[in-house]
């Protein structure tokens, strides 16, 4: 893999001066499997007020090179090269010279708010522990509790937590996930750093709340000139907020260049395949140039009158409603694309149809089967014809069981074939997920997120439902997996011809694979159209909201649309 | 989304089955002090077992021997000579009764352990799986027997049982159910909390989105992943019951010298003779109870720490020269990680 180095400045700041200099920087940890290395020869810099981001598939060592600016390598990693903050090598440094430099002179935001966050203090105690355990060092002064309490709500003001002074003896739990990303920056911003290392900080976020974030760092860096390493997946948060981009690859840099140089013209072949794979929203378009609904002569496959899904409280809290008053249809054929954020019962409902989670009112009828008050004996014969894919492929095959043998599963329990029949079928099914025959013999863990997420697609279509409903099916592999995923699914519901419930969070790929799409929020169904008028002229505001902060793989286009969306998205 | 994420150390289940047996699997993957410890446990193990199986040859007596060829043996003999390891009041040899006493202490843990894993396994399954007020009402009982001191608790069964009868069989069955009642608890628990664990697993819901009945799923699916952690309660639970017999025994609920050898009896017996100077009536038994615990509590913390990946040891990698030493380093940093 060749290097590329780019050093034209992209955006540096008003001084220009290197805030962080990674040099030759290799990382190795000692595994069952032998030493692993994660990280091979790495350098890059950043100047003050750069945002830099560094962007690679799972298992690229994107984490790694972050976790070593704040020297956070587990014990089992070894680490040579060199890692300059401000001139002093972090590698070198010991535990006590460590703990002094970070929160000082480099933060770090981590993915999930909710687990950052310690949840039995106030977050006011959280950001003034930081600034407490620095107070008196290097020649300050020390900090009173006093003073650290008023410089927590100081570090709260600056991201945008209203009325601080009273929040900020509030406890995690009373903050909304949004908010609690805002704590953990307020926490890394305590001290002022010159350098903030954010590793995936939207990934955990709601598509909306990513949009409020990304704009939050954006300030930060024009109003304080912090230095920002934003690690991420998404090629969209990348193109939003990136000044220069670093592309890794199994340890290596494949490319570094300013990110609308990148965008516009990568130069790399891994490069040129990562863009090309990220979803865009309204190109490849499943419901291109259609005016009306397609499949509707075919067979009724699903119909939901308004159906209520409730969760019981616990003592003295009402129920939670978690579906409220939905209706719609799914024909034989369809595919119907269900989006929506975290929390907006869109995976209830698709629990919902396969009977895994019961209904509390209106109607749901699935393959003509009334699901109020269902019962696992009459329903359990329907079952043959519904096929269900999850979300996390790794999590949903039985590590005991070999993939032809979770593949053969529903055909043990519904036909009883023989062993050479289903040992054939299993070929096929296979095969028409584009794996070949000889990993029936394989055990999960032996197949990659990709191979395992068809496994499971085969695992669904083994008995040829007529309905399949896939939670998430790709949320949880790289984009260039997902890309080829979405393709084969597409490919296999034309074959096939099944009715399919497409649940995802992600607009552009529900685009690319559902004709007619539904709007989920908070339990409601908002919207539901054709998806190119969905995606094209949204009629709700939330809809619109929601496309509006999706941010696109483009940087000139999405400067240009997060100007235009300014005032929708309330930034 | 991690970027560290190392490839799944799980033994390769294609590898042959004796690699992957439990014991000899952890062997493999130990390194350094843990290996060490674990090794020294499979060893003391190991001699406790063979002792055991050989002591009708090697024991140079009966466990009930007074007398050979050359007479009747004199009592509270010093180590040396005929009995290496001396005599008892009674007139036993000690070593003799030492070495027949393996094999009451390796039917004790078999007898209980077997008797305890079927019940806790199977109630544990059903128990988590089905959950409701089944799972209510076992959790109940369980924790009840929890509450009880496990000894008292022993001695009673000892009675009811045994009725004052000391045949072999009769201890020995006296002390393994006692300790049973007081396992069945443990084993319940463990697979319980792993039934509950899995039932929301993925795969679990994937098998009942399929159709699968509860039974199958609870055999198929759960059972086999639930099992995982039980040769490790099995080695700490057998020191127990080891401890739990000897102690059976130096209260006098064991077994007469005359049926078969058990160390605790010997052991209280042994206490008058402590005042007079006879260390060797107490001290060998004692030994021989010290190694059979040690040996299976090392081999059960060892399995234990290498089952944790956080606590397993690895091989050190091979520290690399730094390909480029950077000019422009902090003065007086040197390139050692602090890893090291």
């Amino acid at each position: 893999m060749t290097e590329q180095r780019d050093t034209s400045p992209g955006m540096t700041g008003p001084d220009g001066k290197t805030v962080l200099d990674i040099d030759n920087l290799q990382v190795t940890f000692a595994t069952d499997g032998g030493d692993v290395h994660a990280v091979k020869d790495v350098s890059l810099d950043l100047k003050a007020g750069e945002v830099l981001a560094i962007v690679g598939e799972s298992g690229s060592g994107k984490t790694v090179t972050a976790k070593t600016i704040l020297g956070l390598l587990p014990e089992t990693a070894t680490s040579s090269g060199a890692v300059l903050i401000n001139g002093t090598n972090i590698i070198s440094l010991s535990p006590a010279r460590l703990r002094q430099i970070r929160g000082r002179d480099v933060a770090m935001v981590f993915q999930e708010p909710s687990t950052a966050l310690n949840p039995v203090f106030t977050v006011g105690w959280q950001i003034a522990e930081g600034i407490r355990a620095h107070s008196g060092q290097g020649g300050g002064a020390r900090v009173s509790a006093r003073e650290a309490k008023e410089r927590a709500i100081e570090a709260l003001r600056k991201v945008g937590i209203p009325d601080p002074e009273h929040r900020v003896n509030y406890y995690p739990h009373q903050f909304s996930g949004g908010q609690k990303q805002r704590v953990v920056i307020a926490a890394a911003l305590a001290l002022n750093p010159g350098l903030i290392v954010a590793d995936e900080p939207t990934t955990a976020l709601d598509v909306t709340v990513q949009a409020e974030i990304l704009e939050l760092l954006r300030d930060l860096r024009n109003q304080y000139g912090t230095s920002i390493v934003l690690i991420t997946h998404n090629m969209g948060v990348v193109a939003d907020l990136a000044d220069r981009v670093v592309v890794m690859y199994r340890g290596d840099i494949v490319e570094e260049a300013p990110a609308p140089r990148l965008f516009a013209e990568p130069r790399q072949e891994y490069t040129r395949q990562l863009l090309a794979a990220v979803p865009h929203l309204g190109r490849n378009s499943a419901s291109e140039g259609m005016t009306e609904r397609s499949h509707q002569d075919g067979e009724i496959l699903v119909e939901a009158r308004d159906l209520t899904i409730e969760y019981p409280g616990r003592l003295g809290t009402p129920a939670f409603k978690a579906v409220d008053g939905v209706s719609f249809t799914l024909s034989r054929g369809e595919v119907f694309g269900l989006v929506g954020e975290s929390g907006s019962g869109k995976t209830t409902i698709g629990r919902a149809i396969a009977g895994l989670n019961r209904t509390t009112g209106g109607s749901l009828k699935v393959l003509g089967y009334e699901m109020l008050n269902m019962r696992e004996k009459t329903f359990k014969p329907l079952r043959k014809d519904i096929g269900f894919v999850f979300q996390d492929p790794a999590a949903s095959f039985n590590p005991q069981l070999t993939i032809g043998e979770c593949i053969a599963e529903p055909m043990l329990i519904h036909t009883r074939p023989s062993d050479a029949q289903a040992r054939k079928r299993v070929g096929e099914l296979l095969e028409s997920v584009q794996l070949p025959a000889s990993y029936a013999g394989r055990y999960p863990h032996e197949l990659s997120g990709g191979q395992r997420q068809r496994a499971s697609l085969a695992r669904a279509l083994s008995l040829n439902p007529r309905l399949l409903i896939a939670d998430e099916p790709t949320s949880a592999l790289d984009v260039s997996v997902q890309a080829k995923v979405l393709e084969l699914f597409r490919d296999i519901q034309q074959e096939f011809g099944f009715g399919c419930l497409f649940i995802s969070h992600d607009l552009a790929v529900v685009d690319i694979l559902s004709t007619w799409v539904g709007v989920l929020y908070k339990g409601k169904l908002v919207e539901q159209g054709i998806g190119n008028q969905v995606m094209g002229s949204p009629r709700h505001d939330y809809t619109r909201r929601l496309i509006a902060s999706l941010p696109v793989p483009d940087p000139g286009e999405q400067s240009r649309r997060r100007e235009t969306n300014r005032a929708l998205l309330g930034l | 989304m991690s970027a560290t994420e190392v490839p799944v150390p799980v033994a390769n289940p294609r590898e042959s089955l004796l690699l992957r047996l439990p014991v000899v699997s952890h062997v493999r993957q130990s390194v350094g002090l843990q290996r060490g410890m674990l090794l020294m446990g499979l060893v003391l193990t190991g001699v406790f077992l063979l002792t055991a199986l050989l002591a009708p040859v090697i024991a140079p007596y009966g466990f009930a021997q007074l007398s050979d060829a050359g007479g009747n043996f004199p009592a509270q003999q010093a180590p040396g000579g005929k009995h290496p390891l001396g005599t008892t009041v009674g007139g036993y040899d000690v070593l003799s009764r030492v070495m027949w006493g393996t094999q009451t202490a390796l039917l004790v843990i078999v007898i209980a352990v077997v008797l305890s894993i079927f019940a806790g396994v199977i109630l544990g399954l059903v128990s988590g799986y089905i959950g409701g007020w089944l799972d209510r009402i076992l959790v109940v009982v369980a924790d009840a027997i929890y509450a009880f001191p496990s000894l008292l608790l022993a001695i009673v069964m000892a009675i009811v049982i045994s009725g004052g009868q000391s045949s072999l069989f009769g201890g020995v069955f006296a002390a393994a159910i006692s300790i049973t009642v007081v396992f069945i608890p443990q084993y319940f628990r463990v697979i319980r909390a792993e039934t509950i664990r899995l039932k929301a697993e993925p795969f679990v819901e994937s098998a009942k989105v399929v159709g699968a009945s509860n039974l199958r799923i609870i055999t198929r699916h759960i059972y086999r992943n639930a099992t995982r952690t039980l040769p490790l309660i099995f080695t700490l639970n057998a020191s127990e019951a080891i401890l739990t017999l000897a102690a059976l025994g130096f209260l006098g609920f064991g077994i007469e010298p005359s049926s078969a050898s058990e160390w605790g009896f010997d052991l209280s017996k042994a206490l008058a003779d402590t005042t007079s100077g006879i260390w060797w009536t107490g001290v060998f038994p004692g030994l021989a109870i010290v190694w059979v615990v040690l040996g299976l509590t090392l081999v059960g913390e060892s399995i234990n720490d290498l089952n944790d990946p956080r606590l397993r040891g690895r091989k050190r990698t091979k520290r690399r020269v730094p390909a480029a030493p950077a000019a422009n380093a902090a003065p007086g940093a040197d390139h050692e990680s602090r890893n090291q």
